[in-house]
């Protein structure tokens, strides 16, 4: 039985009090662009999640607290939460550095969307 | 029975020798004294025998000192009450105590199964998988009732539990599991400090096994010693000790199952109110697990005969309850420990004599039993068992390790067996989450490695057999505990302890004793007693190839009984470590699973039963309802009329009554259970028009709308009517059971994916009563009730929404239908809603008003082709199967699933399309999800096309009516397809359109 805090109220419970939600900043591609969203892509949206030996982030939400949602990064060999953070936000940088994969790839993506943007 | 004196004259420091107990064993009265266990006084009366075995149907005695006991299986309690499988070494006895041996027909002592034992050389390992194949008509009606019958153990309860149970949840600074001398030195040093203890421990007295070890702390027995420091204890005000209490199971992140036998050894504090038991769940900062060690059982021929026990077992026997297993004993061990059995034994006047394989051996205990004239034969094994109910004689063979075959002998008589393979850590807890296990030479066995869990193993749980380690590992592990979990801890200041204890010779591993005769002929070396796996079993599953530990497991089901395992593991990995030829660590371990030992499915329910297992919800009217005599329908977690029988009627009368109420007169319908949610900030149109398929900025203040919702795979999950209150206030009605998850629906959008949206969404469902006015008369009601707005049909037609009184109530009134009448909800606060019922019954009674329920609902609504979303639709369903595109936006650029009704799975024919049907014969009522078929055929396999979806007898049209979802189905408008039902049974229906009554909808706008 997981022990979950949520960010935003600080509430502690166990993970039944709490609501998991599944891979975190799985961007939807219709929010941004509706009318060019090839079959491919509208289904990695659906369907494709990593699923990591280690390093993984989440959404969960805070279910019988103060009900908002929230992420968390969560090593899912040790099972250890190493943070929980709001649900606008990305990792911690510390954590965005250990991330690997499929998760390297995403933040290193951001990072550069973030840099042309400037 | 034999008319020796079991019960010796004198000691047993847990029984009151003043203080007689009479319980009922198999129905015959056997006497105890208090403090007993059911294993000590069936004993003491000369009974040796407690079951049979699983497979064999052997004759099995007691082996065990407490819960790692694995023969003496035994039901308590009468009927209802009865518990099954419960180990005869942890049973308290108490007056009037009704207890029955279990897996034995028709009596202990003769067995029919036990034919099974002279077969046994058909039912070797993996006999099940190799007998029971086929036929395979045979495995359901031959194979599988007999075994059951023949197997298993205890038998269920039949009828509900009387006994009451609950839950308990507590968080703790620091768990210490088990409280014998580690536990408590640790529960000690954290709570000394600061910390917030919970010590478990399974037993019904604290000390675990120091009454029973050889050793003195400051010149004083261990067990004496111990007594000032449980009082010290149980005064701390931050320690709280749970006896007879059950760590089950260990789970992520320091959470733990604990199982307390509260009332089970004293019935009668139920009457005052305690419950049987009481299932705990803690979360703890830091886990001690002080767990101690079980005794090994020896691998030696016909090891499982009644009386041969563990050492700790025999010694715990006489120690502790004053009883015997016999007169003459013999003692068979590799170690030293099992030496103190025999010192105990001789003490009590039994003859007794020790057989040690080892042949070389110097700790002290081995030379004071030589000194003491106990005869002791080094270098020896037994190696026959004479006796099947009872232990007649033994053979002692010469043995030197390796040795496998018996070469010179000679024969003891003997009437018990205290045998001791060693002792093993307990480190179930330890590896339920997770935890990793090493070798250790010296114990030969497992201890704990390390834990990724604040989790510290100290004493014999860690492999330190030995006081003075205990001592100090403890204390330390206490204060480490405390001070890992709390800021600040309080200076510990504990008196240093002298330690006196024997020095230990070292143990000599003994897997396999050789036996008399050839290799294994007629003997059984068990292994698993509770499954009946001998060291054969686990031989013959390597040579047939399943070599990986876990193969083996599952193929002999060693280790895969009740007792997990607790006596069988090791010893099971060492036969296979010598049929291999690898070390025990290279053959790696099976899994511990939880629970450590079995608990009730009662103490899991709690008091979770009845109507406390899922809180009900009733409206303000629920009572009006019932005193109708309306039967109710779960909604969710609602309970709704379903219709309301009058006198003289049955259901199916009243239902029909109801529905031509409503379509003649009016009806009035309680729909307080549609969920309620207000959406209110300036971004809420455009919010909506993100969250349904159809548009709401469009939609103008006091109109209401019809809206579909889909998920983002494009399949439909909720409708409902939306009015807009004012440009940025709207109030969305959803389906009753959809109320929580559709609100959580929409903040999961708000808070994840639109976070700019200034919104806010608020349930209101409770709030507010509302009832549907359904009718050709519905409007001449509205207007006795003194309405302060027109209701004429210019200034309130369909689909409009106004603001205002009924006489002295504030409502709110939706010009809304799901009848197909004209029909008006009205809403007003909670508060006023049993009132408004009454008066607008009363107002209608000349017009010939009737509450109407929800078969009657489901009904009318079905007449006029209406969908209900669970019913239409399964969670595949999209807009375009059940025929409303045209409710699919083609204006907004983006809403919840629109991009996935593109993709290519969800386009192009062979989608199920919802249509109407007809049956040929008009009175005939196709079964709700009756399936059809392209072509009917004799028998299955018949190509399926699609299943009935909705199927009522319509008293508006006097006949039947249906809705389903065929594929292609809008293509078939007009054929008929067919429906096979049971017993070669073909209902035929012609394909329709789903609106069976006022197609043109005039009376909706009437």
């Amino acid at each position: 039985m997981l022990l979950v805090t949520c960010p935003v109220c600080g509430a502690e419970g166990d993970e039944t009090d709490f609501h998991g939600g599944g891979q975190a900043h799985v961007t939807r591609p219709a929010t941004s662009d509706p009318e060019n969203i090839t079959d491919q892509q509208q289904r990695d949206y659906l369907f494709i999640r990593h699923n990591p030996k280690g390093l993984h982030f989440e959404r969960w939400r805070c279910d019988r607290g103060c009900g908002k949602w929230f992420h968390a990064a969560r090593d899912t060999a040790t099972l250890e939460f190493k943070a929980f953070y709001g649900i606008t936000e990305l990792p911690p940088a510390e954590l965005i550095a250990q991330a690997k994969g499929p998760w390297a790839d995403y933040f290193a993506q951001r990072a550069q969307e973030t840099k042309k943007s400037k | 029975m034999t008319g020796k004196p079991f019960r010796l004259p004198e000691g047993g420091a847990r029984i009151d020798r003043n203080t007689r107990v009479t319980f009922s064993f198999d129905g015959r009265d056997i006497h105890g004294f208090t403090g007993d266990t059911l294993a000590s006084a069936v004993l003491a009366s000369g009974q040796k025998v407690f079951g049979r075995s699983f497979k064999y149907h052997r004759p099995r005695g007691v082996v065990g000192l407490g819960s790692e006991e694995m023969n003496a299986l035994i039901g308590v309690g009468a009927d209802s009450s009865h518990e099954p499988n419960l180990r005869a070494t942890q049973i308290e006895i108490y007056d009037g105590m009704t207890a029955e041996s279990q897996n034995r027909w028709p009596s202990l002592s003769f067995d029919i199964g036990a034919v099974n034992n002279k077969l046994s050389r058909f039912f070797p390992g993996g006999f099940y998988y190799k007998t029971f194949k086929w036929p395979r008509a045979f495995w359901k009606h031959v194979y599988e009732p007999v075994i059951r019958k023949a197997a298993g153990l205890g038998k269920a309860a039949t009828g509900r539990d009387p006994d009451t149970y609950e839950h308990m949840h507590v968080h703790c600074d620091v768990i210490v599991v088990g409280g014998g001398l580690a536990g408590l030195l640790a529960a000690e040093a954290a709570a000394l400090s600061g910390a917030r203890v919970v010590l478990a421990d399974e037993n019904p007295e604290l000390g675990g096994i120091a009454d029973l070890t050889a050793g003195m702390i400051d010149g004083v027995r261990l067990s004496d010693w111990l007594k000032p420091l449980i009082e010290r204890l149980s005064a701390m005000p931050n320690v709280h000790i749970l006896k007879r209490t059950t760590v089950v199971g260990h789970f992520v992140h320091n959470y733990l199952m604990m199982n307390e036998r509260v009332a089970d050894h004293d019935p009668h504090l139920m009457r005052e109110g305690a419950p049987r038991q009481r299932l705990w769940k803690v979360r703890a900062g830091h886990v001690i697990l002080a767990t101690g060690a079980l005794e090994r059982p020896i691998a030696f021929a016909n090891n499982d005969r009644p009386n041969i026990m563990l050492a700790s077992a025999v010694r715990g026997l006489v120690e502790r309850y004053g009883v015997t297993p016999g007169s003459n004993g013999v003692v068979f061990t590799n170690n030293d420990d099992a030496y103190l059995t025999a010192f105990v034994l001789k003490k009590a006047g039994i003859n007794v004599r020790v057989v040690d394989s080892r042949k070389v051996t110097s700790g002290d205990l081995v030379q004071r039993a030589i000194a003491d004239g106990i005869p002791v034969s080094l270098g020896a094994v037994i190696s026959a068992v004479e006796g099947s109910l009872a232990v007649k004689a033994v053979k002692i063979a010469d043995y030197r390790k390796g040795q496998g075959r018996v070469i010179t002998e000679k024969r003891v008589e003997c009437d018990f067996i205290a045998m001791s393979g060693g002792w093993n850590p307990v480190l179930h807890l330890w590896a339920h989450n997770g935890g990793k296990i090493k070798f250790d030479d010296g114990l030969q066995s497992f201890r704990p490695d390390v834990h990724r869990d604040a989790m510290t193993a100290v004493g014999a749980a860690n492999g330190s057999m030995d006081v003075a380690t205990t001592v100090d590992e403890a204390r330390s592990a206490g204060e480490a505990a405390a001070k890992s979990v709390l800021k600040k801890t309080k200076a510990l200041k504990l008196a240093k302890l002298e330690v006196k204890e024997p020095s230990r010779g070292a143990l000599e591993s003994l897997w396999f004793a050789p036996a008399t005769g050839k290799y294994n002929e007629g003997n059984k070396h068990f292994i698993d007693f509770q499954n009946d796996v001998t060291a054969a079993d686990l031989e013959l599953a390597q040579r047939e190839g399943y070599e990986s530990v876990e193969h083996t497991k599952r193929y002999t089901t060693f280790g895969m009984a009740t007792d997990q395992g607790k006596t069988s593991n090791l010893n099971g990995l060492g036969v296979l470590s010598e049929a291999t030829g690898k070390a025990i660590p290279a053959i790696g371990t099976t899994t511990f699973r939880p629970p450590y030992t079995p608990y009730s499915f009662g103490s899991i329910a709690g008091s979770l039963t009845g109507s406390l297992f899922l809180p009900v919800r009733r409206t303000v009217v629920f009572q009006w309802h019932t005193d109708k005599g309306a039967t109710f329908e779960p909604v969710g977690q609602w309970r709704r009329a379903y219709t309301y029988t009058g006198t003289g009627e049955d259901k199916h009368q009243s239902i029909t009554r109801e529905i031509l109420s409503v379509r003649n007169k009016v009806g009035l319908l309680d729909a307080s259970t549609l969920g309620k949610i207000e959406i209110k900030g300036p971004d809420a149109a455009e919010f909506l028009d993100r969250m349904y398929t159809n548009a709401y900025s469009t939609l103008k203040v006091g109109r209401c709308r019809y809206g579909l919702m889909m998920n983002e795979l494009g399949f439909l999950t909720d409708d409902g009517v939306t009015v807009r209150l004012a440009d940025d206030h709207f109030l969305m009605h959803t389906t009753s059971g959809g109320a929580d998850r559709i609100a959580a629906w929409l903040e999961e959008w708000l808070q994840t994916e639109w976070t700019h949206y200034k919104v806010f969404v608020t349930p209101v469902t409770e709030q507010w009563s509302q009832f549907g006015l359904a009718g050709p008369k519905a409007r001449e009601v509205l207007a006795k009730m003194d309405p302060d707005f027109d209701v004429s049909n210019e200034a309130f037609p369909h689909m409009s929404f106004k603001i205002g009184h009924l006489g002295g109530y504030p409502v709110r009134l939706f010009r809304i239908s799901f009848s197909g009448e004209m029909s008006y909800e009205l809403a007003t606060p909670a508060g006023y809603g049993l009132s408004l019922w009454s008066a607008l019954l009363e107002a209608g009674s000349e017009f010939g008003i009737e509450p109407y329920g929800t078969e009657a609902l489901h009904v009318l609504r079905a007449e006029k082709g209406y969908i209900v979303i669970g019913d239409e639709t399964d969670g595949t369903t999209t807009p375009d199967d059940v025929g409303m595109s045209g409710m699919v936006s083609k204006k907004k650029a983006d809403f919840l699933g629109k991009r996935s009704l593109e993709q290519s799975y969800l386009k192009g024919s062979g989608r199920k399309q919802l249509v109407g049907l007809l049956t040929e014969d008009p009175q005939e009522v196709l079964p709700d999800g009756a399936y059809a078929v392209a072509e009917v055929k004799d028998k299955p396999p018949m190509e399926m096309i699609g299943q009935v979806t909705s199927t009522y007898m319509s008293p508006t049209l006097g006949r039947s009516i249906a809705m389903a979802l065929i594929e292609n189905g809008r293509a078939r408008m007009g054929e008929t397809i067919s429906f096979p039902l049971e017993r070669g049974k073909v209902v035929k229906a012609k394909i329709t359109d789903t609106v069976f009554y006022d197609k043109d909808g005039g009376r909706i706008n009437a």
